[in-house]
């Protein structure tokens, strides 16, 4: 079967690196990969801060491209774009008035048949039951799996791990042959879009981040969101100068984590387009 | 031929105002059946009701139907009026022309026409109405009351007070409940154990009351005045006659590293225990689980120190059974366990703590001996912090519902806290702070202004340990929703209050319906706060929602005061409007072909299969039958019956045809 791709905009540009390893893991699996066509933005924050119509409008259009494509189940890594993808299949299958209104407006059919994986749903689903022997490389680090805020809420749409507690990426990193550590900033706000207008509050909110997972010995933070990577990662230098201390801990994706222990090459995934430079 | 004779009430102008009652009952006398009609200012005056006492002996009427107010209202006062003038009760119907007509319509000749309606259906009604006579049914009077927490406690000796017999059934080896665990009480400060354990003794010498501790429920039949309860007396591996409670044994158990229950896990216990030292009854129970004899099959400590050879190892449950006329439910609830809170890390952190664990360390009786140490390391907090509505109120956590008790217990650690460590700071997050009740407000000002408890409106986003310490993450919303961090050195959860587990299971066992929580429902939340749905089954205490101990105490006496007033009476009168299934001639019997859809769609158990045999004692037919002991009356069977075999008596298909038939027909 043909597992759909919606890569949206960070995936294409700020981190193409979370691209490449998602690409790289899928043909090192034999998982077939196919990307939307001519798929449009997810609307990520701003469209249901403006119009609720929009914002459920613009996933609609992807997921409507999706099923014309003959998708049944697409693969979603940016948390953001999983996050709104999920919550309109939501909304709509509960308001018939509602989808009908967005299939107007997006001139496309929608039957709401398109199955939303996020990253870890797909690594569980299609790369773990498959991983025994080959972990050649074991990701032997100490590990803080930071999953962000998007990723497992709002739990009553998505129904994915624990909000509070989440764990998935935990067992993820634990068959990659990594030690996840027990920490407090799992799931705190690292200051998401605020990164752009106020760098120094993302300095604030993700040097808490970071000097917890420092202060309990990871070598490496893990993440699942763009968002997530580009404030940890880009801007560590507003983090160490909230710290006032020079903090280098390199921030993974989770699929570079894997491929690492199942042998990819660096360059394959992307690791050398980080900021902080990756020495695990 | 019917003599019916027509009341026509004017309810002073309340009717008269907008019905043209001279004409109402003119109209009526005209109908067939009709031989007396008359209007009267007042019908519910004693003139008025002896206007129809009069037409029924002077015309010899034999059916009375008064058209006035609703028969919530009044039904009673005409059917006893017409019962004192020698007719059959259930000959007298009332039409409610100020209901259903006056209040509801203008002045208008349609409302007079409405009315003129409403008369003529239920003089087409009484046509086919029979006489019937209220159902007597015997009394038992011993009730059952199940769970020995303080609600349970007062409902028994309450009854048992009354001259009746009680049987008091608790899970646990002893009775108390959650108050045995509590240190101080709200708003008095006075202790708890000191109020409370007088109540249990008096409990266990009480000459009406028989208590089984270690028991619970096994299974319920029968009806109110008339139930069968089997109670399962779980096996405590001993011999009560002969043991004196010395408690020898328990100090030479091997097995003493058990999670103490009294004690909410912060102490231990050995697997032969006194759940605490003031329990009643005073005498140990082996915890099979844990017990090393039933685990290994060696060991037999117990047995071998024991004075007056007690122990019984091989001992079995024993299921007793009891005739019981009346049952008072007051099995209590319980608190939200590790894993409802992973944001405050509860489960995880050793000091992050229930409120109920608070109750133990303060306690006298606990296991710091009341003295504050916080359980990871034993030292003395000097920050702690409160955190109110810990899952309650949370919609995200199913718990929309405020568990009423813990603004107040907050209060009263905080205050137990500033007492007993001098120096201490403490702080309460709360969302409001929700103190009705007598003295109850004054209380929690006592602990904000005179023991200096730092209150902030705010709630609790995360809870984590870092260098020994608890980062508590909150806001302040009073202060513009500032974050505010406090590194404390123990929290303490205000958590939910929830129902037990199990009580769905007891529900269903005992047939009361539950709300979506699991909480045992009222009979009707303000009227019939201590009453089920089920007749002679009755509510105390925290088992229907949660409630504080003077709540749990008014309730149990409430329920107490309904048990004693159902054993006043030697039989119960009920009303005759049942369901009935038909009975004919042989060789049919019933027009009943015992399909048996109203067994499944009755809400009271009320209808069961019966056999008809012939002179040999062979089964002709099953046909269903109602209990008239059970049955409320509902009707749900009548619409499911098939072949229209079961009738409401009083409300009998045709009786409701014959009505339907007079608003159809052009009179």
């Amino acid at each position: 079967m043909t597992l759909g791709f919606y890569p949206g905009c960070s995936l294409k540009g700020s981190s193409r690196e979370y691209a490449e390893s998602v690409l790289a893991l899928a043909k090192a699996f034999n998982i077939d990969i196919e990307e939307i066509e001519d798929w449009n933005c997810c609307g990520a924050t701003a469209a249901h801060n403006m119009n609720k119509e929009l914002s459920l409008a613009l996933p609609a259009r992807i997921l409507s491209l999706a099923e014309k494509q003959g998708l049944h189940e697409i693969v979603v890594p940016c948390a953001a774009c999983y996050s709104r993808l999920t919550v309109t299949k939501h909304e709509l299958a509960k308001d018939q008035e509602l989808t009908k209104k967005v299939i107007s407006t997006n001139g496309l059919d929608y039957k709401g048949t398109v199955e939303v994986l996020n990253i870890i749903q797909m690594l569980d689903k299609y790369v773990t039951p498959n991983l025994e022997g080959r972990v050649v490389k074991p990701f032997d680090h100490k590990v803080a799996c930071y999953y962000g805020c998007l990723l497992v809420r709002p739990h009553e749409i998505l129904k994915f791990d624990r909000e509070e507690d989440p764990q998935s990426m935990d067992e993820l990193m634990l068959k990659a042959g990594a030690t996840p550590i027990d920490w407090a900033f799992k799931t705190e706000c690292c200051g998401a879009g605020l990164s752009v207008a106020r760098t120094s509050s993302v300095g604030r909110l993700s040097g808490k981040i970071i000097r917890d997972a420092v202060d309990r010995g990871a070598e490496a933070i893990i993440v699942a969101c763009p968002m997530c990577h580009s404030n940890l990662d880009m801007r560590r230098g507003a983090i160490n100068s909230f710290l006032g201390e020079k903090i280098d801990i390199p921030v993974l994706y989770a699929t570079q984590a894997l491929g690492l222990a199942v042998g990819l090459d660096r360059r394959v995934l992307g690791l050398h387009r980080h900021f902080v430079t990756v020495t695990v | 031929m019917s003599k019916i004779g027509v009341f026509v009430c004017h309810c002073g102008e309340n009717i008269s105002a907008t019905v043209d009652c001279v004409k109402v009952a003119d109209v009526a006398s005209k109908y067939d059946g009709v031989t007396f009609s008359v209007d009267y200012k007042y019908m519910c005056s004693d003139p008025g009701q002896t206007i129809i006492k009069n037409a029924i002996k002077e015309k010899g009427l034999t059916g009375v139907v008064v058209a006035s107010c609703s028969p919530r209202m009044h039904e009673p006062t005409f059917r006893k009026a017409c019962a004192e003038a020698g007719l059959n009760p259930y000959m007298c119907e009332m039409a409610n022309l100020r209901e259903h007509c006056s209040w509801v319509h203008e002045k208008a000749d349609t409302t007079t026409e409405k009315a003129i309606d409403l008369v003529r259906i239920l003089v087409e009604k009484i046509k086919y109405n029979q006489s019937l006579n209220a159902i007597k049914v015997p009394v038992t009077k011993t009730a059952l009351v199940i769970g020995g927490g303080i609600a349970g406690i007062q409902a028994s000796l309450d009854i048992a007070n009354t001259g009746h017999k009680v049987i008091l059934i608790e899970k646990d080896p002893s009775i108390g409940g959650h108050m045995s665990q509590l240190s101080e009480t709200f708003p008095t400060l006075d202790c708890s154990q000191c109020i409370l354990t007088p109540r249990m003794v008096e409990v266990a010498q009480h000459p009406n009351i028989t208590l089984y501790t270690y028991a619970e429920l096994e299974s319920l039949e029968g009806f109110i005045g008339n139930f069968k309860a089997k109670i399962r007396r779980k096996s405590k591996s001993i011999d009560e006659k002969l043991c004196t409670g010395c408690g020898l044994c328990t100090t030479k158990c091997p097995t003493k590293k058990i999670p103490s229950e009294f004690n909410e896990g912060l102490g231990t216990r050995p697997a032969i225990y006194v759940p605490f030292p003031q329990a009643v009854p005073n005498k140990p129970v082996i915890d099979r689980v844990n017990c090393t004899y039933y685990i290994k099959g060696k060991c037999r400590v117990c047995e071998k120190v024991c004075p007056t050879q007690a122990i019984r190892f091989d001992q079995e449950d024993q299921i007793v059974e009891a005739e019981i006329g009346a049952i008072v439910i007051s099995t209590g609830f319980t608190v939200k366990q590790p894993d409802f809170f992973p944001e405050y890390g509860y489960g995880k952190y050793p000091d992050v703590i229930t409120g109920l664990q608070f109750e133990r360390l303060a306690s006298a009786s606990g296991p710091t001996l009341g003295e504050i140490k916080r359980p990871s390391d034993g030292k003395v907090p000097e920050k702690i912090v409160f955190v109110a509505c810990a899952g309650s109120r949370d919609q995200a956590k199913g718990i929309p519902y405020c568990s009423k008790i813990c603004c107040m217990y907050i209060a009263k650690h905080a205050m137990l806290y500033q007492h007993k460590v001098h120096g201490g700071k403490s702080y309460v997050f709360y969302m409001d702070i929700r103190a009705g009740g007598k003295m109850y407000e004054e209380f929690v000002r006592r602990a904000i202004e005179d023991d200096g408890v730092n209150y902030v409106r705010g709630r609790i986003s995360r809870i984590y340990e870092k260098n020994g310490k608890l980062i508590v993450n909150g806001a302040d919303t009073l202060l513009n929703a500032m974050p505010v961090e406090i590194e404390a050195d123990m929290v303490v959860l205000a958590t939910a209050g929830v129902a037990n587990e199990g009580a769905e299971e007891l529900a269903q066992k005992l047939h009361v319906s539950y709300d979506p929580y699991h909480f045992f429902a009222e009979a009707h939340p303000k009227l019939k706060p201590v009453e089920t749905n089920t007749a002679g089954i009755f509510l105390a205490g925290a088992c229907q929602a949660p409630r504080d101990i003077p709540e749990s105490v008014a309730m149990a006496s409430g329920a107490a005061a309904k048990v004693a007033a159902l054993f006043s009476q030697d039989e119960l009168t009920r009303e005759p409007l049942i369901a009935i299934v038909n009975r004919q001639p042989a060789p049919v019997y019933s027009s009943c072909v015992g399909c048996f859809l109203c067994v499944s769609a009755c809400p009271y158990q009320a209808i069961e299969k019966e056999e008809i045999k012939n002179r040999a004692g062979e089964v002709i037919k099953s046909v269903a039958r109602v209990n008239p002991g059970l049955c409320q009356g509902c009707g749900t069977c009548v619409a499911f019956c098939r072949t229209k075999s079961i009738d409401i008596q009083g409300y009998t298909h045709e009786q409701v045809y014959s009505e339907v038939m007079a608003l159809l027909n052009e009179y």
